[in-house]
């Protein structure tokens, strides 16, 4: 009885898996950006910090978490490479360079966290501050250039290969969203700051996250003129779904409630909001390109989309057996670890 | 050099450096459980403090077995694009599983596990703990399910895409050349796939072989602090569960290395042959000890004993090995090459084999270090329960602990021999007997962009490597926490670790 329910409901979902995965990629791409976000923005503002002490809070108060964060990029990578193999080998083929130097930069971060307070010297802890901070930096930039190339689609062939070149990547629309999305990133990171922070240092963060909000949106309302110009394709979708337009009038309100949340000394509330933009943020993006995966230009006829590059209904159904079994249980631990890490950041004889 | 040796060269050196961490954060999480196991239980301060200890070491391996794991994933796309369309329906599914079992349940409780001693109660602790270890194990058995798949596939069917419409192929069907960027293979079984003819043995060898490089790697530094006199009480807490974890782990290690060969000689009968160097197919099959082949005359020169390969593989001294000179079959050759004479036939039959000298070489290498592996975990457990083990007042066991300081090497050396045979064997083909190694290739990657990255992950890593041993050095040497319980920490006027070594420390020799 209960199983003939259970089939009748998968075989009425079934035709509608490959948008179902469309959007649980994005999900958790977005649980991507949102938490390994903050994490990479506050390594972004590392070099800022002058002292010592100050150096090892930002670390500390990104410290019990930022692996866990990193590992969303893990899942969303291959949940892509699950659900949608054909787009996942076009774009790692296509973006080789760029997202080796993703990997080299993600690595040295990862290692410069680990391995810079472990001994007192000041050039041993400069170095590692350094490359910790051009690490994060950097991958923020990456990630920002392959959005921006996805956003304004990248050649294929007719048999959905990468045809475009390493420096084709590296144009200015992309490069642009490149550095918004380094700004993006710093802001969330500041954000989160004046949360893990207290006394002077707090005072400091708060103001970085002004100055960096006002920055964001000037770069955001660019990008987002530009995109109109550079994609004639993206032009013509957006006009006709009005429903883009509440996700950003909605994404703005909430970035301004971050402002006055900020004002008010409501730190906790104003990251909250400020991981529900960027989740919006995400969810613009992924409005606007449904039903595609990689868009292809100049020649449209060639982009990959849910329909051409995804796995079996099988393989989805089984993905989504996996997702309704993991995706709770990774809920419930990862908020309890954010709780029991709750507060402000102290050092103690554990810490980074 | 061409794109498919720089990338096989590129993914062989990402995954062995990357291969290094895991299997020690397995075993010694394992044994982290174990200690904080017989805390809770006998509340024995001691037990506490070696699970701190441990977790420091801890806690360095797998911060850099994390950063090196991502490059996997990236890499399957990066590097072997058609393979990934190739496999992604199945594949995929077991890549999922492990990043939301496995790496969401490590990194998630990791951080309780490093941070929490004083946030959670122990049982928390110990939960967490046990999570980490749990989740760790978790993320081999989905990535040797992966991998065993492609040795021996099971529970999907080939699909043939063209112009957009799909049809399935017969299980016959032998893939051709041309078929390559139409045809993807598809799930039918998901348990089928996970439980394929080698994942379950090759699961466990793996896993066992993990258990013995965590518990040889406490074995190895608790030597040190022997020999040295410092930290006794600890080291000797530390050495006694890991020699007896060690004895376990070879025990299970010897069975599981049994059952894997023999699935070997059933599944992937090309890769025993080249092994073992078995050109001709001849009853009483010898085992070779050590030795080299010559594989331009196809002979192998070597101390053998006959008839043993033929015992192991069938349980039976007489019945013969199929030897290379028969294999692959007439006609796999046949439907791979339709329309060639009998003759050529033959001539094409050695690209379908591995490079016989490199398997063989790592295979024996594997089984030479894992037998010294074995009998160093159960002559540390002799000389543990005769209680001579830690008398380092005589010179025979300072130097037997000497030894055992360098064993942290073997488990390594098999670990690394025996993915090598594994992988070499299963050459050329990437999915064995149905894609080939070639064929799977990014199309849109040059050489130059493979080698550009390859420099730049040899560079990283070097650096990488260093600071890794640096850092063990520091954890090593700081030493476990509270000395006032310890009163046997360093003490100022320390000798150097030789003449510790030679004469002994002085404690030692006045308890003598």
């Amino acid at each position: 009885m209960i199983i003939n329910l259970l089939n009748s409901c998968v075989a009425t979902i079934a035709p509608y898996y490959t948008t179902i995965w469309f959007i649980l990629v994005g999900i958790l791409f977005t649980g991507y950006a949102v938490l390994d976000g903050f994490d990479l923005g506050v390594g972004a503002l590392h070099l800022f910090v002058k002292n010592d002490h100050d150096r090892r809070i930002l670390l500390n108060a990104i410290g019990p978490v930022w692996d866990g964060n990193e590992v969303w990029l893990v899942v969303g990578g291959g949940a892509l490479f699950a659900a949608f193999p054909g787009a996942y080998a076009t774009v790692f083929s296509g973006f080789y360079m760029p997202f080796m130097l993703l990997l080299v930069s993600l690595i040295f971060r990862a290692v410069a966290i680990e391995f810079r307070s472990k001994e007192p010297g000041t050039i041993w802890r400069q170095t590692w501050d350094v490359l910790f901070s051009v690490g994060s930096i950097f991958s923020s930039f990456v990630i920002g250039v392959a959005l921006g190339n996805i956003t304004r689609g990248i050649p294929l062939d007719d048999s959905g290969e990468f045809a475009g070149t390493f420096w084709g990547l590296f144009n200015p629309y992309s490069v642009f969203l490149g550095i918004t999305v380094v700004f993006l990133f710093a802001m969330h990171g500041a954000i989160y700051l004046t949360m893990k922070t207290e006394g002077a240092l707090q005072e400091q963060v708060k103001r970085w996250a002004l100055r960096l909000i006002l920055l964001f949106v000037g770069c955001y309302f660019i990008f987002n003129i530009s995109t109109l110009f550079v994609s004639p394709y993206l032009a013509k979708v957006v006009f006709s779904r009005p429903l883009i337009f509440v996700v950003l009038a909605l994404d703005m309100i909430v970035l301004l409630n971050v402002w006055l949340l900020i004002k008010a000394g409501k730190e906790f509330a104003a990251f909250l909001f400020s991981c529900l933009m960027m989740a919006l943020l995400m969810m613009t993006f992924g409005i606007s390109y449904y039903p595609n995966m990689v868009l292809s230009s100049p020649n449209p006829e060639n982009s990959l989309t849910i329909f051409n590059c995804s796995s079996t209904n099988y393989t989805l159904g089984l993905l989504s057996v996996i997702v309704v079994i993991g995706v709770p249980m990774v809920l419930t631990y990862t908020t309890s670890v954010y709780w029991i890490f709750r507060g402000k950041t102290k050092l103690t004889d554990t810490s980074y | 050099m061409d794109v498919e040796i720089l990338a096989r060269i590129q993914f062989a050196f990402t995954v062995a450096f990357h291969y290094i961490y895991p299997p020690m954060t397995m075993g010694l999480g394992l044994a982290l459980v174990l200690m904080e196991g017989t805390y809770l239980v006998t509340g024995n301060r001691l037990y506490h403090r070696l699970a701190h200890f441990w977790t420091r070491i801890f806690a360095v391996i797998f911060s850099i077995g994390t950063a090196t794991g991502i490059v996997m994933e990236f890499e399957f796309g990066t590097n072997w694009a058609t393979y990934s369309r190739f496999v992604g329906d199945i594949f995929g599914s077991a890549l999922a599983a492990e990043g939301i079992f496995a790496f969401m349940l490590e990194a998630g409780f990791l951080s309780l596990l490093l941070f929490g001693w004083d946030k959670v109660g122990k049982k928390m602790h110990f939960f967490a703990t046990c999570m980490v270890c749990l989740g760790s194990h978790f993320s081999a058995i989905w990535i040797v399910v992966a991998n065993s798949w492609m040795q021996t596939p099971a529970g999907y069917h080939l699909e043939l895409i063209k112009n957009g419409i799909h049809t399935q192929l017969p299980a016959s069907y032998i893939l051709q050349p041309e078929d390559i960027g139409h045809v993807r293979a598809v799930i039918d079984s998901f348990w089928g796939m996970v439980f394929n003819p080698s994942s379950m043995q090759r699961l466990t060898h793996v896993i066992f072989a993990t258990w013995l490089t965590g518990a040889f790697l406490i074995i190895s530094i608790s030597a040190y602090y022997l020999i040295r006199g410092r930290h006794r009480t600890f080291a000797q807490a530390s050495m006694t569960i890991a020699v007896i974890f060690a004895a376990v782990a070879s025990l299970c290690q010897s069975i599981s290395a049994d059952s894997t060969a023999r699935g070997v000689v059933k599944n992937q009968p090309i890769k025993l042959a080249s092994m073992e160097g078995v050109y001709h197919t001849v009853p009483y099959t010898p085992m070779n000890l050590i030795g080299v082949v010559d594989t331009k005359q196809q002979k192998v020169y070597s101390l053998q004993i006959p008839g043993l390969l033929s015992f192991l593989a069938f349980h039976n001294f007489e019945k013969p090995v199929t030897g290379l000179d028969q294999l692959p079959s007439d006609e796999f050759l046949a439907a791979r090459n339709p329309g060639k004479s009998s003759q050529e036939l033959a001539a094409l039959r050695p690209r379908y084999w591995p490079q016989i000298s490199a398997v063989f070489q790592t295979y024996h290498l594997m089984v030479i270090v894992g037998s010294m592996v074995f009998a160093g975990a159960f002559l540390s457990l002799l000389l543990l329960i005769k209680g001579w083990l830690f008398r380092a007042d005589s010179f025979f066991i300072r130097c037997w602990l000497f030894l055992l300081i360098f064993s942290v090497l073997g488990p390594q050396i098999c670990n690394q021999a025996g993915w090598f045979t594994a992988e070499m064997g299963r050459q050329p083909w990437i999915v064995y007997n149905l894609l080939k190694t070639s064929e799977a290739l990014s199309r849109k990657v040059s050489s130059d962009q493979v080698l550009g990255s390859l420099f730049l992950f040899f560079a990283i890593y070097s650096l990488l490597f260093f600071a890794f041993i640096y850092l063990l050095n520091l954890k090593i040497q700081h030493g476990p926490d509270d000395p006032e319980e310890d009163p046997e920490a360093p003490a100022p006027g320390e000798k150097s670790f030789l003449s510790q070594l030679v004469i002994g420390t002085d404690e030692s020799r006045a308890s003598s």
